[in-house]
């Protein structure tokens, strides 16, 4: 075991980081794009005045909330994989996409009933449709106050795509996994790893807190 | 214009509305008064179905508006609502907040729907604060940019729940002076309120709610005199000499 750091490992393999990292942002914003419209859905669905729709997004929601992400993997890759040919590039969006959704959904729903009521009653008096006051009056103020635990979730999911590597998604992390089992450069790797990460959150966190200021100052 | 039959409406065991019978002709003006807790503001907010009833009928200019067969949304267009505490939408502009319903319910387009929501803030006072958020306005400008809001829609009939109730005392005349003029221009308009002499200078008539009924409806110059009932007279002895 030699002790010396040598991160020429990093420039000599930056190849097959940037090819890691870009199946790590690739499937991080399509499972992302994808869990938006699934947490809108099924947050709405939790405060249903219809049973079964209730009934419906709340198992989803704890049922995704209760199993690990790991395990959710691999039920989909190796359980629905005989079923239908996903491959770990699918599994794993469908996978990340869904788990996140549920997160999301609790978020959507607590967004929603922090809008006071008077602003339903407001748009349904001028005759707006449930649909329409939820499009245009409730969902745009609840979108702005659930920007920020929304960012967390997102930066969640970003790292936990590193969990793909599992069902053989050829991700950052397995690449650098695979590189240290033949180069035995472990600190290096997961240090310039662990940053790689750190850069694509923060540059997101970055991105909503200058979406939140500008629709902050559209107030004023 | 506004038939309201038998109604009655309870919350559990409290019963809120207890046989309510009142008809509402055409261009006038009628408010609701009474106690708090009479049921007022839960009578007004049954006739654009806010609130439910459990038996009875509201027919609002020949649409009976608590018959699941009715197309609410359609019968709301036509039934302004201005709130107390006005619900304004904090995220749009004055003019936004006046125009939006216009665009998405009836589909106007959007320069037909600023062009009369620009005539309806300039009529109320508001026309130079077109592009001001809720947040930046005060009280009385608030309510009056919730007026404007409810008139966009061009309804023949608006409801007023307690619309001064929520205002600084050098407001409120701002508010009554809008709702004047409406008087004036033959809208026909319920209103809860507690402004006793707006409610004697322009109402047609006075109803006076206590305990989820109505006790007695009379025109204001008879009412404010010589209220038949004993707990009108109560009630006037205590409003109009604090």
């Amino acid at each position: 075991m030699n002790n010396q750091l040598d991160w020429s490992v990093i420039p000599n393999n930056m190849d097959v980081f940037i090819q890691g990292a870009i199946l790590t942002l690739e499937i991080s914003a399509i499972s992302l794009l994808l869990s938006i419209p699934l947490g809108i859905i099924f947050g709405i669905g939790r405060i249903s005045r219809n049973p079964i729709i209730r009934f419906i997004s709340g198992a989803y929601v704890e049922i995704m909330r209760g199993v690990p992400l790991l395990v959710l993997l691999m039920w989909i890759y190796f359980g629905l994989g005989q079923f239908f040919s996903l491959g770990s590039y699918w599994g794993s969006i469908i996978g990340l996409a869904t788990f996140s959704g549920a997160f999301l959904a609790e978020i959507v729903r607590s967004g929603i009933q922090a809008v006071p009521k008077g602003q339903m009653e407001a748009a349904r008096s001028a005759g707006m449709s449930n649909f329409q006051a939820m499009r245009f009056i409730i969902l745009p103020q609840a979108f702005r106050r659930i920007l920020p635990p929304m960012a967390s979730q997102f930066i969640i999911l970003i790292k936990d795509s590193s969990l793909i590597s599992v069902i053989a998604g050829v991700d950052l992390t397995l690449k650098a996994k695979n590189l240290a089992a033949t180069s035995f450069r472990y600190i290096e790797i997961w240090t310039f790893v662990a940053l790689v990460y750190f850069i694509m959150t923060f540059s997101l966190s970055l991105i909503i807190r200058a979406i939140e200021k500008r629709m902050l100052k559209s107030e004023q | 214009m506004i038939s309201i039959k038998n109604v009655n409406k309870s919350f559990g065991d409290h019963h809120v509305l207890t046989d309510i019978t009142l008809e509402v002709p055409k261009s006038n003006v009628v408010a609701l008064i009474g106690p708090s807790g009479a049921g007022k503001s839960t009578l007004i907010r049954t006739i654009n179905a806010l609130e439910t009833i459990d038996t009875g009928d509201i027919i609002v200019d020949g649409i009976s508006i608590h018959d699941k067969k009715t197309d609410i949304n359609k019968a709301r267009t036509n039934i302004g609502f201005v709130f107390q505490s006005f619900n304004l939408y904090p995220f749009l502009t004055a003019l936004e907040n006046v125009t939006i319903a216009p665009q998405k319910v009836k589909g106007l387009s959007k320069a037909d729907a600023e062009k009369r929501g620009k005539e309806l803030l300039t009529s109320l006072g508001l026309g130079d604060k077109f592009d001001a958020y809720p947040g930046r306005l005060s009280g009385g400008q608030q309510q009056r940019v919730a007026i404007a809001r409810a008139l966009a829609m061009d309804p023949q009939i608006m409801l007023f729940d307690e619309p001064t109730s929520a205002l600084d005392p050098e407001m409120v005349k701002e508010v009554l002076d809008a709702i004047r003029k409406l008087a004036g221009d033959g809208m026909t308009m319920v209103v809860v309120t507690h402004e006793m002499g707006f409610a004697k200078e322009i109402c047609d008539q006075i109803v006076f709610m206590a305990e989820g009924k109505i006790v007695e409806i009379a025109p204001p110059e008879k009412f404010f005199t010589n209220p038949d009932s004993k707990r009108a007279q109560d009630f006037l002895s205590v409003v109009l000499n604090h």
